[in-house]
């Protein structure tokens, strides 16, 4: 009893201190990985490049100007104004407008062929739905790398913002109002996302992953969740899972085909193959759980579980139970 | 027995009745009932940089915690409520009535007026400021500072999720401070139109004046709508109401509707006048008369007019339909056309001038480099597909500091450097001046140049943390490297303030050999009345247009006869007609009054019983507030002569 | 081109010894000007925010509310816009130096307004069957009639206050800057009315 003790004293411990989170890379706008961000991508480089020659050149005209010291010039008041102030910008102006639409417009346009996924946001994490596949998960979104994706977006509290920068720019979640964002992985990977608009105490903390992966694998994926869930396969299993049924774990979480239906929290059908958890809070390993659920307070102070209190051989039994769930 | 003498008064004797007349009285009756207009702009401009200090203070809090990744600086409650603070005192408390401040100062002066319209008004715009100021901070004496950020979006900031007194502060707060604003803009609107000089068309008016008629119009027409966004959220937290309920059939995107249909035409009702201010300190300084005038004033009118259609670009990314979406981009992008020839008509000015490098051209300087960059980013963010990535991130963060601190808050220490002089007869030391810019200048590029790589690196805004191992530290220790050096410079010219008060050199009447009225006055500070006699105003550059000015004289009837020493004498100032500026009548300016504050005071209390809900507060104040107005109004004899 | 002295000669020439026209309108009258101006934004953006929540729904009003009935309205709405009449009459009369046509006109419009306040505060308000909490439907007709009311009596307050004036002996022929900023303010109120009445009552009823 004692050694099972010291074991998750040690474990929480551990987890305790890994509140540095994932290392995932910088979700950069300028390393895009899908069609939409591209073309994005090309007109920000465009943008960035006129700016800098527009700033550059108007600069030395007015470092200059006010070093020359002398009336006399060539380039009269009606030049600077006229060709500086009205004509450059016009024209400049009605380039950009000319891109914006280019680009706006190809950016909305739907795809019959598209996955269809419901987003829903959460003070502080995201509910995620396969309508068409009946799948139903959390914080990470599993995509086919290739296909088009058509995310519906919705809150159920406050306005969030969902935003994946290397595939898309950003859409508001907004209550009572339906969303949507388009965006194809390209390839395979972990692409960041996190919410981009304040939505309260934990907003630092709501980030998301979409996971693109092959289609084969995908698919397997999505079969698995559609299976029938198999009882436990162990005995420790078991036992974690009679102490999440029992304790207040069910009453806010649901495992699909379990007597846990809670709709408060996420849903942990596929918790064990998630790689982070608390929206990307931190890696998803035993010890980061284990200091999860004694008291996410500590981790992700003002996310609205509350922390719960086991035994230790509960505990361990419950993250054997938590990490098998695929 | 002594025979008594009856010869007119000697203009020494003149003089010394005048000023005895318009002396201020010592202590609180003189702080209290002042309806001054120089007086009142100064207890605007300090109070406001009060305000500027504190705002700082926290901006530097909020730099600690982001400094490194998973910092324990403060927890997420602490820097919500410190970056909303941050926002709300910059917006509300610093930028808005320093620039009122300034403007209220320098009217009658550069106008040739005596006072402004409504003096009494003028006073109360003020204590309205100052007692909202201090109703809003005292969320912090009783901890409950508000955390739903500046601009407080529903659902967010109702009452569901930001329970407790705390965002009532804001939200009543904001209401309150907004009377200040608009009854400032009635004052400024009607000054303008019925005060200036003889001779003083509108095509001769100093730039500045032109751009404060810009502000003032743009407030009448925006505060509304913040006025009734904010009432409506108040309404939804106090008293049930449903308008922003979407479960009761009201709407979340309603809020920010109303809340940008202000905002964005804010952000300029900020921008123009100091604009304006850059617009009268390089004339002066490239020593050549502004370019393009009639341009100046026409781009400042264009962008304010243009600035009422561009609100929704604060919205793109909440789902609007496209085509809506597509006229606000262009008109984002149109309002560049309008800044451009303005900007353009500035450099031209240099161009041909003789530049004297003092310290309110540096600013100047500062601003035109600053505002470059702001304002390309700002064109990059009308690009909907770009803004789509960039909002919400740290490149609007980048952004709207280059525009509302750099293109603002450098022509507002320009023009301390410029203005002090005349305000209170000190100059602020050349050295210390210069110093003072290239720290704050270098500060404020370190300190916001990287946000824009930030935001573009995933950053979103308003996180109080961000995990080890995005890639986002070390361009936030810069960040906060140059916040405290820019920090550090704006305290450089607190100091140099306070030791000008105490050694610094004498400035004169016009130190600059600048050409606005204001420089005309023969002390500084100006004398009580401003003018003895009120001067013709032929030019745009009266100082440099003549040698001497030519002085107004008091004719016997009604129009002119306060144009010279009897006008000041009898603590009178003419009124003109408002296209000629031909003299029409006389307006007794009022006697220093405590009403104002009165007023003001009731009010606040009103406020104060909607934010504790009790009513009989709210009752109490209704009553202070009836008494005030209507013995206000009751004093006001407009109809006998 | 002239030197800044022939200008300077010139513009006093112009301004001071040209024959004087009347005088343009007072600072008090353009105060109120200025002030209406803002004033009307607010209701503008009040019918705004009504028009856009009606968007915005699936049905108007919401929650199974009637659209409001309005022949009693219509009624008041007549006697509100009417009391312009007497305003305007009054106006006029004290140009001519007529104080009975002031008095006369004051009363009336005095009257009028108090009828129309006490008939939406006392009778109206009542009658409805819905409350400002209900839905956002009954908090934004709630509030935008309750603003207007406000307006009503403050301008009701300011036509009193002109009225003992008159009594007074305050008003005249030559001088009645008082009168011409309340009546104006009571144009002001009135107009408004047309719009939140065309909004809220009227425009319910179009299907």
């Amino acid at each position: 009893m004692a050694r099972a003790r010291h074991r998750v004293v040690s474990l929480a411990a551990v987890g305790l201190v890994l509140l540095a989170a994932c290392s995932r890379e910088a979700p950069n706008v300028l390393e895009p990985e899908g069609p939409g961000a591209k073309s994005v991508a090309s007109v920000a480089y465009l943008m960035f490049g006129l700016a800098t020659v527009v700033y550059v050149v108007v600069a030395a005209f007015i470092i200059i100007g006010a070093l020359r010291g002398t009336k006399d010039s060539r380039i009269s008041d009606n030049a600077f104004i006229w060709i500086g102030g009205l004509v450059v910008p016009t024209v400049i102006l009605a380039g950009l407008a000319v891109v914006t639409v280019k680009t706006t417009d190809t950016l909305r346009k739907p795809d019959a062929d598209a996955l269809k996924i419901e987003v829903t946001g959460y003070r502080f994490w995201w509910g995620v739905k396969y309508p068409e596949q009946n799948v139903s998960t959390a914080n990470e979104i599993r995509v086919p790398a290739g296909r088009p994706i058509e995310i519906a977006l919705q809150s159920v509290d406050v306005i969030h913002s969902f935003w994946v920068p290397q595939l898309a720019g950003k859409v508001d979640m907004v209550p009572g109002q339906r969303n949507v964002i388009r965006f194809t992985a390209d390839k395979p990977g972990e692409y960041r996302g996190q919410c981009a608009e304040f939505c309260g105490l934990q907003h630092a903390k709501m980030a998301l992953l979409v996971v693109a992966e092959e289609p084969g694998e995908y698919e397997r994926w999505v079969i698995r969740q559609q299976r029938p869930r198999g009882g436990p396969g162990s005995e420790r299993e078991a036992a974690g899972e009679q102490v999440f049924m029992r304790s207040s774990c069910a009453g806010c979480h649901t495992v699909r085909d379990t007597e846990a239906q809670g709709t408060l929290g996420p849903d942990l059908s596929d918790f064990g193959s998630r790689r982070t958890l608390g929206a990307v809070a931190v890696e998803n390993n035993k010890a980061n759980l284990a200091g999860w659920i004694a008291n996410s307070q500590s981790i992700k102070p003002g996310n609205l579980m509350p922390p719960v209190t086991l035994e230790p051989d509960e505990l361990l039994n419950l993250l054997e139970y938590l990490e098998n769930l695929r | 027995m002594t025979v008594t003498e009856e010869r007119p008064p000697t203009p020494e004797e003149e003089h010394e009745a005048i000023e005895l007349l318009w002396e201020e009285a010592p202590g609180a009756p003189g702080f209290f009932a002042s309806v001054d207009h120089k007086r009142i702009g100064m207890r605007y401009i300090y109070t406001a940089f009060i305000f500027f200090f504190i705002a700082g203070l926290q901006a530097l809090l909020l730099r600690a915690q982001l400094t490194s990744p998973d910092s324990q600086v403060m927890g997420p409650q602490t820097y919500n409520q410190m970056f909303t603070m941050h926002g709300t005192t910059m917006i509300f408390l610093f930028n808005t009535p320093v620039l009122a401040g300034f403007g209220n100062y320098l009217l009658p002066l550069q106008l040739g007026t005596r006072d402004m319209a409504f003096p009494r008004l003028n006073a109360f715009s003020y204590w309205i400021f100052i007692l909202a100021a201090i109703f809003m901070y005292s969320s912090y004496l009783v901890g409950r500072p508000p955390a739903g950020g500046w601009f407080a979006y529903v659902p967010n900031a109702n009452k569901t999720y930001s329970p407790g007194i705390n965002m009532d502060f804001w939200g009543l707060g904001v209401t309150f401070v907004g009377i200040s604003t608009t009854v400032g803009a009635v004052n400024f609107i009607v000054t303008i139109f019925k005060m200036r000089a003889p001779g003083m068309t509108l095509n001769r008016m100093p730039i500045f004046v032109w751009s404060i008629l810009s502000m003032a119009v743009m407030i009448l027409f925006a505060v509304p709508a913040l006025t009734v966004g904010t009432v409506l959220l108040e309404a939804d937290r106090l008293f049930g109401t449903q308008f922003y309920e979407a479960a009761g059939g009201g709407s979340p995107l309603l809020y920010q509707h109303l809340f940008w249909f202000w905002g964005h035409p804010e952000v300029y009702i900020l921008f123009i006048p100091a604009a304006g201010m850059v617009s009268t300190i390089v004339p002066v300084f490239a020593r050549r008369r502004l370019a393009g005038y009639k341009w100046v004033a026409a781009s400042l009118v264009g962008i304010s007019f243009i600035s009422f259609g561009v609100w929704v670009h604060h919205m793109f990314a909440t789902g609007l339909p496209a085509l809506a979406m597509s006229f606000f981009s262009a008109a984002s992008l149109i309002i560049a056309i309008p800044s451009g020839v303005l900007f353009f008509c500035l450099i031209a000015t240099i161009w041909r001038g003789e530049v004297e490098w003092t310290v309110p051209f540096l600013f100047a300087i500062g601003w035109f480099l600053i505002f470059l960059l702001g304002g390309v980013t700002g064109v990059m963010l009308g690009v909907l597909p770009f803004n789509w990535q960039a909002t919400d991130s740290y490149f609007i963060v980048a952004h709207f500091h280059y525009v509302l601190n750099g293109a603002v808050v450098f022509p507002i220490f320009g023009a301390l450097y410029y203005w002090l002089p005349k305000m209170t007869g000190r100059m602020l030391d050349e050295k210390l001046g210069k110093v003072s810019f290239w720290i704050m200048f270098v500060g404020f590029n370190l300190a916001f140049f990287p946000m824009h790589v930030l935001g573009f690196l995933g950053m979103p805004r308003r996180i109080y943390t961000y995990s080890e191992g995005l890639g986002w530290e070390t361009l936030n220790l810069v960040v906060t490297f140059g916040s405290g050096l820019f920090g550090l410079g704006t305290l450089l010219t607190l100091i140099n303030f306070f030791m000008s008060k105490v050694k610094g050199k004498p400035a004169g009447a016009n130190p600059w050999n600048a050409d606005g009225l204001e420089w005309s006055t023969p002390t500084s500070p100006p004398p009580e009345c401003n003018f003895e006699s009120i001067p013709v105003a032929a030019g745009r550059h009266p100082l440099w247009d003549s040698e001497k000015l030519e002085e107004a004289e008091s004719g016997s009837d009604e129009a002119t006869r306060s144009m010279g020493p009897p006008g000041a004498l009898n603590r009178q100032t003419p009124i003109l007609s408002g296209l000629q500026s031909g003299p029409e009548e006389t307006m007794d300016i009022p006697e220093p009054t405590y009403l104002p504050f009165i007023l003001a005071l009731g009010i606040a209390v009103i406020f104060m019983g909607l934010l504790i809900q009790a009513a009989v507060v709210g009752v109490l104040g209704l009553a202070v507030a009836a008494i005030g107005i209507t013995t206000w109004l009751w004093r006001t004899e407009v109809d006998l002569q | 081109m002239t030197t800044v002295e022939e200008a300077t000669a010139s513009t006093e020439a112009e301004i001071f010894e040209a024959p004087r026209s009347k005088p343009g309108r007072s600072t008090a009258w353009w105060g109120m000007v200025v002030l209406i101006m803002t004033e009307a934004t607010i209701f503008a953006s009040l019918l705004a925010s009504y028009f856009f929540l009606q968007a915005a729904a699936k049905e108007w009003p919401l929650g199974g509310i009637e659209a409001p009935e309005l022949s009693k309205i219509s009624l008041m709405t007549l006697v509100l816009l009417g009391s312009s009449a007497p305003m305007f009459w009054a106006e006029h009369g004290i140009r001519k130096g007529q104080v009975w046509r002031l008095k006369a006109g004051l009363i009336m419009v005095i009257l009028m307004g108090t009828s129309f306040f006490a008939f939406l505060t006392l009778y109206e308000y009542p009658e409805l069957t819905f409350g400002i909490k209900d839905n956002a439907y009954g908090s934004i007709f709630y509030i935008t009639t309750a603003l207007h009311g406000a307006h009503v009596a403050i301008g009701l307050m300011m036509l009193g206050v002109v009225l003992i004036k008159t009594f007074q002996g305050k008003i005249t022929a030559e001088r009645h800057i008082t009168l011409e900023v309340v009546g104006m303010y009571w144009h002001f109120v009135d107009a408004v009315w047309i719009f939140v009445f065309s909004s809220l009552y009227l425009s319910a009823h179009i299907k």
